[in-house]
């Protein structure tokens, strides 16, 4: 046998033997039979919290619904000439226009050689160069404190003060944040420890906005439900808190309690005193209260009024205002402005420990700072045009018209969803988004099982690829057993809006014949 | 008592303490320094983050034209802005949902700004493929690194998640590694050498891991912060030797890529070196590296945007990674905006493209100058020592303290470059930060400064510094 000859028989011989006896690294035959080396990141070696974590307002059914405009524009014929996205709140993004005093000031902070240009009013150029003397070497591209910038969290507190008829406001408690989101889950991650039944537990609305269920997935803290009640126009029964904290005492320990006011996605404004049995619930069972009020200037129904959670408990008195801990989120996102893309936000921080007011401090830093362009936007939202100033009527004008627009599409989408046999929509009294109540056949539920789909999903899909309209399910955000919801939102204009219920109607009627 | 008695303490277990007690301290002089309180010095020069804007230096033009035009679009009607500005600002809006900055974007990011981030990558890197949908655009570079370590680090784990960790490195990869519940294993750079990356270090690192945590990856950072060093190719192949052969997932930090000061330095990606190396480690290496719109001579850190690639990661893996950001809903968009002009900027030809070019290099020459004086004056001061700043936004000078200083030091409950580093601030105004903060070789001590700042800054800093230290050290002697 020749020198060639026995390094073949050497190799062959060699690659029967099994991969570990050679000494090297476990090596997987794929599907199409290509030798592949196992990853260090699998399914299996990942965080295993992580794998909990689902966000429906960006999940399976808007990831269809970008491919379905992909094909769209890519000439495929479809029954509808445009995919509707009416799953996210993003005024803008449904043609709602930004106040132009606004991005006056943020355009005179972008680029500042503009301060000359006569087309922009004083007001905002003075504003701007206010703006920019506050931020590091008069430029938005320089960090900012990690607490955010000094003259805007005191710009804040004025604004809080005055919302609130006054009651006091530290700027020390002010934390300025990336959307409300980073402050949330931030105050999540402070708080969750402990193990077993010591587990941190935090309680949440169902339906909420899954934000919430996202993190507390992540973060591997229980998730504590407290059921809305729909009869009732989603209002909250302290009676409920009670229950669902009892039964969660048995298997965590309950630390906090989150609430959003006005309801994401269910619209309800509570009641003052509604507010007022939560802060003494929490008061009583010792939870830290977590008061999402992103929605505050969206309030539209006729006897329904916002009340901050800071105001009604320090109306309370002594008793409560000294004791209650308590952190409430805002945000540039929602309420008039719909500035989504800039991420501003703030948490105000009352009653809490010093000692864990700076570890709070220190795990916001990480991110380094809140954007700044953010910052800005969040600074002339708390600070808006004042009488006499030259930008004011126009403001008020475009605010008014932007507001009085949405509480007219809220009254709208009531109406026509209630025209509808099977749909049952609570009124919407503020927020962005209707939640109604969908009647779907047993047949349908039966299909949608087999597929491996929940019902209420199965059904938003085929409204998706039937017509063009993006919705989330109802279970993406919690519902009571065996009902099913749809979260659509009321940002579309007005006659897109019309245009769109009657779709939906003729959806639903046709859904409902077919699985009948 | 309070509700939050009791923290994750994961959270308490994160250290920070050395700068927030100096930052205390520098806003109480500037304090004094407004109310007229005589000092030796009228501003403090504040080089303690790598943040070019605040000491001084200017936001690219183009990139800001078009920020603006975006933000208030009537300027697309106005002559003070030029045609190409207006017309990349047209070009992002329409695809804007709504034609607007206000709207959410998509979660990885505008979608053909992804794909022009790719196509950047791929010219970067010599013709390497890159894959867009491998592509996430970030609100900053640490949001992403925190992303990605949450699906690496398994908090429940017993023993815990390690991943190796620079020393010196800078602080925030490892607060986040802490605050999740996992270890962070410090590998030593070679401070004679240039602060090189030696790979028996890392072996060493590993080894010392042994029946203390589980490494799962090792991170670096290249060019390093706060140590200047840009790693060679060989040194590159090196890192992915050993992570493909210890099994471990590469993260590289190279926010720094576009600040290379040393002569015949040349910053030369890990993804371009993968790619080069070919099978099996082109095919297998997992490998997330990250770049920001904060570093690179836009210096556009309060703009808050960044972007990871990822390399090689299981498909099943990718779509919890991007629930994990959806979640976030998506970048800030004038973030996103500059990003596009970062990757994609003026061409020959353009009208923007002269300017853009003159004020691009004008910061690249100042931080070539700076890092020249730096090296220059810190070595010649006896009892300092410094590294050449090859690349990177800071100096990471050597303070060889007498033992009289580190007494004093270790009398007042502080760390001895922490002392001496509160000294620089109280009697000369310049704001440093010390090496404690970093992790470095035990008794050894450092200073760190941001050297992107203004020539004549530099220059005054410098000065200072060469004063402060002298009166120092004789002190002290």
């Amino acid at each position: 046998m020749n020198h060639g000859t026995a390094l073949l028989w050497k190799r062959r011989a060699l690659s029967s033997l099994s991969a570990t006896r050679r000494g090297l690294p476990k090596e997987k035959m794929t599907e199409n039979g290509v030798m592949s080396r196992a990853k260090v990141l699998t399914i299996d070696t990942m965080n295993p919290t992580v794998k909990k974590v689902e966000y429906a307002v960006r999940g399976p059914i808007v990831q269809r619904a970008v491919e379905l405009e992909r094909e769209l524009s890519e000439g495929m014929k479809k029954p509808f000439a445009e995919v509707i996205r009416a799953n996210i709140g993003d005024a803008h993004a449904m043609g709602q226009q930004p106040i132009t005093f606004f991005r006056q000031v943020l355009a005179l902070c972008s680029y500042p050689e503009l301060l000359s240009d006569n087309t922009f009013p004083e007001d905002a150029k003075s504003r701007a160069c206010r703006i920019l003397q506050s931020c590091g070497g008069n430029s938005l591209g320089a960090y900012s404190a990690s607490q955010g910038i000094d003259s805007v969290r005191h710009d804040v507190a004025r604004y809080i003060e005055r919302r609130d008829g006054g009651v006091p406001c530290d700027p020390d408690d002010i934390y300025l944040t990336t959307g409300a989101s980073d402050g949330i889950v931030t105050m999540l991650k402070l708080l969750v420890c402990g193990e077993g039944a010591g587990r941190t537990g935090v309680m949440i609305s169902i339906p909420q906005y899954p934000l919430y269920s996202a993190a507390l997935a992540e973060l591997g803290a229980v998730q504590i439900n407290y059921y809305l009640n729909e009869e009732k126009c989603w209002s909250l029964d302290i009676s409920e808190l009670q229950r669902a904290l009892d039964e969660a005492r048995r298997y965590c320990n309950p630390r906090a309690l989150c609430i959003i006011n006005p309801g994401n996605p269910t619209g309800q404004v509570q009641s003052r005193e509604c507010i007022e049995d939560v802060i003494r619930f929490a008061a009583k069972e010792r939870l830290f209260l977590m008061a999402d009020e992103v929605y505050q200037d969206n309030v539209y129904a006729d006897g329904c009024q916002f009340h901050s959670f800071k105001k009604v408990l320090f109306e309370m008195g002594p008793e409560y205002s000294e004791t209650v801990e308590l952190a409430s989120f805002h945000s540039t996102s929602k309420c008039y402005m719909g500035e989504c893309g800039f991420r501003g936000g703030y948490m105000e921080i009352i009653n809490m420990d010093e000692e864990v007011k700076a570890q709070l401090t220190k795990l916001l830093s990480v991110r380094l700072c809140p954007p700044v362009p953010g910052q800005a936007l969040m600074d002339l939202v708390v600070n808006p045009p004042r009488p006499g100033e030259p930008s004011y009527d126009s403001f008020i004008k475009e605010r008014t018209a932007t507001l009085s627009a949405l509480a007219e599409k809220a009254k709208l989408t009531e109406q026509v969803l209630n025209t509808v046999q099977g749909i049952s929509c609570n009124p919407v009294q503020g927020a962005m988004y209707s939640f109604p109540r969908i009647t779907i056949p047993d047949k349908a539920i039966n299909e949608a099982t087999d597929q491996g789909q929940l019902p209420d999903m199965f059904y938003c899909m085929k409204m998706l690829e039937e017509t063009g309209i993006c919705l989330v399910p109802g279970s993406g955000f919690g519902q009571k057993d065996g009902t099913y919801h749809f979260r659509m939102t009321i940002l579309p204009p007005r006659d897109k809006l019309k245009i769109l219920l009657n779709k939906v109607k003729e959806f639903h009627q046709k859904f409902t014949q077919q699985y009948s | 008592m309070s509700v939050l008695q009791k923290i994750n303490p994961d959270v308490k277990l994160m250290k920070q303490l050395e700068y927030a007690f100096m930052a205390k301290l520098a806003i109480h002089i500037k304090e004094q320094l407004r109310k007229g309180v005589k000092k030796p010095y009228k501003t403090i020069i504040d080089v303690s983050f790598g943040d070019p804007h605040k000491a001084g230096v200017k936001p690219l033009t183009f990139a800001r034209q078009v920020i603006a035009a975006c933000t208030y679009p009537k300027l697309m009607n106005s002559d003070k802005l030029p045609l190409d500005a207006k017309q990349r600002a047209q070009w992002l809006l329409d695809r804007c949902p709504g034609q607007s900055v206000g709207s959410y974007t998509a979660t990885a990011g505008i979608p053909e700004t992804v794909h022009k981030i790719s196509a950047f990558i791929t010219r970067r890197d010599g013709g390497a493929p890159s894959d867009p949908k491998n592509i996430f655009i970030t609100a900053g570079s640490q949001w992403a690194l925190m992303n990605i370590l949450n699906v690496l680090v398994n908090k429940q784990a017993s023993p815990r998640t390690g991943v190796l960790t620079p020393a010196p490195g800078h602080d925030k990869a490892v607060l986040s590694i802490v605050g999740m519940g996992g270890e962070t294993i410090p590998y030593y750079l070679t401070e004679e050498q240039g602060w090189a990356l030696q790979v028996e270090e890392l072996q060493r690192a590993l080894d010392s891991a042994q029946g203390v945590c589980k490494p799962v990856a090792l991170y670096v950072i290249n060019p390093g912060n706060p140590a200047g060093h840009v790693q060679s190719r060989k040194s590159i192949q090196e890192v992915i030797r050993f992570v493909s052969e210890k099994r471990l997932f590469l993260l590289a930090d190279e926010v720094y890529q576009d600040c290379v000061q040393g002569e015949n330095t040349e910053f030369v990606s890990y993804k371009r070196v993968l790619n080069e190396m070919g099978p099996p480690f082109s095919e297998t290496v997992e490998l997330a590296s990250f770049h920001s719109v904060s570093k690179s001579v836009m210096g556009e850190c309060g703009l808050r945007c960044g972007y990871v690639e990822l390399v090689n990661v299981d498909p099943a893996v990718m779509k919890h990674i991007f629930t994990l950001f959806s979640k976030g809903s998506c970048s800030p968009v004038l973030g996103q905006i500059a990003l596009d002009v970062m990757i994609n900027p003026p061409q020959p030809g353009d009208p923007s493209y002269t300017l853009y070019n003159q004020e691009t290099q004008h910061i690249r020459d100042m931080l070539i100058q700076n890092a020249k004086r730096v090296y220059e004056v810190v070595n010649s001061l006896p009892g300092l020592s410094c590294q050449p700043v090859d690349g990177g936004a800071f100096a990471f000078p050597r303070v060889f303290l007498p033992p009289k200083a580190i007494k004093k030091a270790k009398d007042l409950g502080m760390e001895p470059d922490t002392f001496y580093s509160v000294r620089l601030l109280e009697e000369a105004g310049v704001f440093v930060r010390p090496g404690c903060g970093y992790k470095q070789k035990k008794d050894t001590y450092h200073i760190r400064f941001c050297i992107m700042t203004p020539r004549d800054m530099m220059d005054e800093l410098l000065g200072r510094l060469t004063s402060f230290h002298r009166k120092f050290m004789m002190d002290f002697a």
